[in-house]
């Protein structure tokens, strides 16, 4: 056994490693040979070794049949998790090219292989089933996305920003500690296998219950549910937008999967139901209360902000309680519908983030009313600003409109027929009729309203609109052949048997 | 081949958008889209004359779209889609001229136009209730931005107004919908399947009124019809050509098509109480018409009064009401078109005002006789004049609600009583009242009244004068359909 066990971390770790190996190239190159060079090379040769970096470990992630669990579940890798490391990856280098052109900060080496770290986190947190690994990826996570906000410390809003952040972080990675060691403390293992087992044996302990909801205010602050929510607005706010764009999206990806998984492989003797017909406690009706709040509280007060940037992070909030259905849901094939959604809306989420970052550093703020007439200026840059909004309000034919489609359809539990979550979807609905009303106010600005006579052209870098249009596009192909996608889910939820 | 009324509305919408052409060329672009999906829908229905007692339900492209969720491209059709198609190809023909002197932005004017037709003819050829659905919603955010950016009168309040209603629709239909498709078994979205299923009773009473509904928002029915008066006032006369000739159609289609064939059992226990709104909303229309200051307003209300009869003329699943109500909207798609290209365009860009109180001082009827005349004979045809569509439709649900509800049928009559009454107010208000000397007001606007208006209310007033003369032009198209399984069963069900 132990022979082949080398070899075996060795390919688990595999795409890890290349991210590792990547951050080492990076600060070599950025801090050895090209720190006297200009910014604009340090930054295009800094942000391409990453994006390779990413590439690489894709190519060999995406679609490759690997199956290897490491002894107490150290690392899970199967077609499963494989996708998701895909995901993320590609993701994270889309994020990586358009940091090339929005970083301002002279410290180039340093921002990307901070952002290849909390990649490796992130990968860490949605291939892991062991409550000590998932815990690293955690705090490996959160480390580097601190740093990542306090990044520009020349802005006192950015520093600000990313103390709450990390206080608040900090309380929830103890919350959560606290959690996983009254879960290990009943059940004397750390891998969530067993852990279910043993849980399913012994019956709801009261300290296993205890830690289940500790556990469950660790993750909610992962991903931004309310009542965790309050460090959202305020990060998305000040951190640099790269930075936010990350946090915004990637990290959410994985936030939503480790949850899921958390809860449905080690504590799914702990669910609950939360359908109507049938309340039985557990963490299901804890995240349904959660999801109900978020979808309400998001969307509502998403109305009253003037600034992009903070209604962006209040709709985040709503979109975490409608990506909460997935989790809440018994029907397994919610769960291909959570990483339909979240993907989609992560890739609209970089997009929008990516249009702020021009719109600050042309008008100098965020504010709705600095979008006006930018369609005049800026055709392209604005119709794909569109395609963002759009999908993540859920107009066809775009991404989030088949995402939501799919998560809420899966959420009534088809196959039985008997709408378990009908009030829940309900609420899903009528919010997002209400999260309308604040998109169109945005677009409203960007394609109605004609820009003032004297605000000075629009000028975009020259490799942005690139990038922008490819993400809008891949958003557009998303929502009309959605199968393109589903069809690499399906298999791998059914081989993980979520 | 009717799949490419779709698919050039869609091409030339892009199109427009992306060449660099000049006004000119950016028009008669549109105009050629428009008049080339017309064309199709033409000859579609002269094809389909020969078949229709035959095969009424055709099938044009049937393809796996989505198979994890059954989810198909389906496009199919029957008289009632054909007869509609067609209608919205009138519309777009004689919208887009009526929009010929859009004086700006006018590349994003016709291709957003063009974006909502294109929609438009989505939803009444798909036989998915998912590919409905995305159609449906497509067709909405144009709406959005015709109104706001070319709009007047309060014109971002209208606009939203009307698109959170239609939203609310939207999602209410997405509920319904989903529902349907889990209840079902989640197998698949054909809506002839899912219209065969047998539903539980207690979860047909609960869907019924929720996807019903969720379309007839959009069909203007009472109470939730109070986003067609200002979104109508708001928008320019192309847009409010579509809202109330095509946009409006939709909904109406929708309940038919989707929540009536879906849920019958729940549409027996709702009958009566949706058959009241929908005469609330007849004899409320008519009576909010008649005292309106403003001209478009008189037609807005007048809609919502017109949509009444379509609602009630479905609700009496009779043979001959509901092919009335098919037939009415289709006569309401045309001359509520031309009602507004009249208010809107004809004028108001002459006299630069809207109200009553103005116009009547301007002597229309001697400074523009062409309106004049062509307002006389809409507002004839559509108080049902004999002659004119307007009368058989409406002779036709009358004749349908009277085997349903008789009292029905009263309130209904002198509904269309009030209707004369408001017609006949605003064309002596404003064509054909003598000021006295020292009231009179110039027109400020040229009376020369230019080709494409002459086109476009030639075009409308003699499709309306034709299916008045001849209507089995027109029904031969839809009784057949009537008789498809899917229909037979609504009907048949009612008829006890």
């Amino acid at each position: 056994m132990l022979e082949p066990l080398y070899q075996d971390i060795f390919k688990a770790f595999l795409p890890e490693l290349i991210l590792a190996g990547t951050v080492l190239f990076v600060l070599l190159f950025d801090l050895g040979w090209l720190s006297d060079a200009p910014m604009a090379r340090r930054r295009t040769v800094a942000g391409g070794l990453s994006f390779l970096g990413c590439l690489a470990a894709f190519f060999l992630c995406f679609r490759s049949q690997l199956e290897i669990r490491l002894s107490q579940g150290m690392l899970n890798v199967d077609s499963l998790s494989l996708l998701l490391v895909s995901v993320i990856l590609v993701l994270t280098g889309i994020s990586i090219l358009l940091a090339i052109e929005s970083l301002e900060s002279p410290h180039v080496g340093e921002f990307f292989s901070i952002i290849l770290l909390a990649t490796i986190g992130l990968l860490i947190l949605v291939s892991s089933e062991n409550m000590l690994m998932i815990f690293l990826g955690m705090e490996l996570t959160s480390l580097s996305l601190y740093i990542l906000t306090a990044f520009d410390k020349r802005r006192v809003q950015s520093i600000e920003a990313a103390l709450k952040y990390f206080l608040f972080g900090g309380l929830s990675a103890a919350v959560l500690l606290f959690g996983l060691s009254l879960i290990y403390s009943t059940t004397g293992e750390t891998d969530l296998k067993e852990v279910y087992w043993i849980l399913i044996a012994k019956g709801p302990l009261p300290i296993g219950v205890l830690g289940m909801i500790m556990v469950i205010a660790g993750f909610g602050f992962k991903i931004a549910a309310v009542p965790f929510h309050l460090w959202a607005p305020e990060t998305y706010e000040g951190a640099p937008a790269p930075s936010a764009a990350f946090i915004a999206s990637v990290s959410k990806v994985a936030g939503f999967m480790v949850t899921a998984k958390f809860l449905l492989v080690g504590l799914f003797g702990m669910m609950g139901s939360a359908a109507w017909y049938l309340i039985r406690p557990g963490w299901a009706p804890i995240l349904a209360v959660m999801a109900a709040f978020s979808m309400v509280l998001g969307n509502f007060a998403a109305i009253r902000q003037v600034g992009l940037r903070r209604l962006l992070a209040y709709s985040a909030i709503a979109h975490s309680g409608y990506m909460l259905l997935g989790i809440i849901s018994q029907n397994s094939g919610a769960r291909g519908a959570l990483i339909y959604y979240v993907t989609t809306y992560a890739a609209a989420m970089i997009g929008a983030f990516a249009v702020v970052h021009l719109l600050e550093s042309q008008r100098g703020n965020d504010r709705l009313s600095s979008l006006r007439g930018l369609f005049q200026s800026s055709p392209v840059t604005s119709l794909c600003f569109g395609v963002f909004i759009f999908s993540l309000a859920g107009i066809p034919p775009l991404a989030g409109f088949f995402g939501k489609f799919y998560l809420f359809a899966e959420a009534l539990e088809p196959a039985s027929g008997v709408f378990g979550l009908f009030w829940l979807v309900g609420l899903a609905v009528i919010t997002s009729v209400v999260s309308f009303y604040y998109y169109l106010k945005v677009l409203k600005q960007v394609f109605v309203m004609e820009a003032m006579p004297d605000t000075r052209s629009f000028a975009t870098p020259p490799f942005t609109p690139f990038i922008l249009v490819l993400i809008a596009s891949g958003i557009l192909l998303l929502g009309c052949f959605p199968h393109w996608f589903t069809r690499l889910i399906e298999p791998a939820m059914k081989a993980h048997g979520f | 081949m009717l799949a490419w009324t779709i698919y050039l509305t869609f091409i030339g919408a892009v199109a427009l958008l992306l060449l660099p052409i000049s006004v000119r060329a950016v028009r008669f672009t549109a105009l050629a889209t428009a008049l080339a999906g017309l064309l199709i829908s033409v000859i579609e229905a002269i094809l389909y004359h020969a078949i229709a007692f035959q095969e009424p339900m055709q099938i044009i492209v049937r393809k796996d779209w989505i198979p994890d969720l059954g989810i198909e491209y389906l496009l199919q059709y029957d008289g009632i889609s054909l007869v509609l198609v067609l209608l919205n190809g009138i519309i777009a023909v004689s919208g887009i001229l009526f929009s010929w002197n859009i004086r700006h932005r006018e590349k994003e004017f016709f291709s957003l136009f063009l974006i909502l037709i294109g929609a438009v003819y989505g939803v009444f050829l798909s036989f998915d209730a998912f590919l409905l659905l995305v159609f449906y919603e497509i067709a909405i955010i144009p709406k959005y931005f015709l109104i706001a950016i070319w709009g007047s009168t309060r014109k971002e309040y209208g606009a939203m107004k009307l698109v959170l209603y239609s939203m609310i629709g939207g999602g209410m239909i997405f509920f319904g919908i989903v529902a349907a498709y889990a209840a079902s078994g989640g197998q698949t979205f054909n809506l002839e399947v899912l219209a065969k299923f047998e539903y539980p009773l207690l979860f047909q009473m609960i869907m019924f009124p929720i996807l019903f509904v969720g379309f007839a928002v959009l069909a203007g029915l009472w109470p939730f019809h109070s986003w067609a008066p200002t979104g109508h006032v708001a928008a320019p006369t192309g847009a409010s050509m579509l809202l109330a000739g095509v946009i409006m159609k939709i909904g109406a289609y929708g309940a038919l098509r989707v929540a009536m064939t879906f849920f019958p059992l729940g549409l027996d226990y709702w009958r009566g109480p949706l058959s009241v709104m929908a005469l609330i909303g007849i004899v409320y229309g008519a009576c909010n018409a008649l005292v309106q200051k403003d001209f478009k307003f008189v037609i807005g209300y007048s809609s919502v009064n017109h949509m009444g009869f379509v609602l009630l003329g479905m609700l009496t699943l009779h043979e001959i009401g509901v092919s009335g109500a098919v037939l009415q909207m289709f006569s309401h798609g045309i001359l509520s078109g031309l009602l507004f290209a009249v208010a809107g365009t004809m004028v108001y860009e002459r006299t630069g005002t809207r109200e009553l109180d103005h116009l009547s001082r301007m002597m229309l009827s001697r400074k523009i006789p062409f309106v004049a005349v062509i307002f006389t004979l809409t507002g004839f045809a559509s108080m049902g004049l004999p002659g004119f569509s307007g009368f058989v439709a409406e002779l036709q649900i009358l004749i349908g609600v009277w085997s349903a509800f008789p009292w029905m049928a009263i309130v209904a009559a002198i509904g269309i009583l009030i209707g004369v009454a408001y017609n006949l107010r605003t064309m002596q208000t404003v064509f054909f009242t003598e000021p006295s000397p020292d009231h009179v007001m110039e027109m400020p606007g040229s009376s020369v009244i230019s080709l494409p208006e002459k086109l476009g209310a030639c075009l409308l007033i003699s499709v309306s004068l034709v299916v008045g003369l001849y209507p089995r032009i027109l029904l031969d198209l839809i009784y057949p359909s009537l008789h498809t399984p899917m229909m037979k069963a609504l009907i048949e069900g009612g008829g006890h």
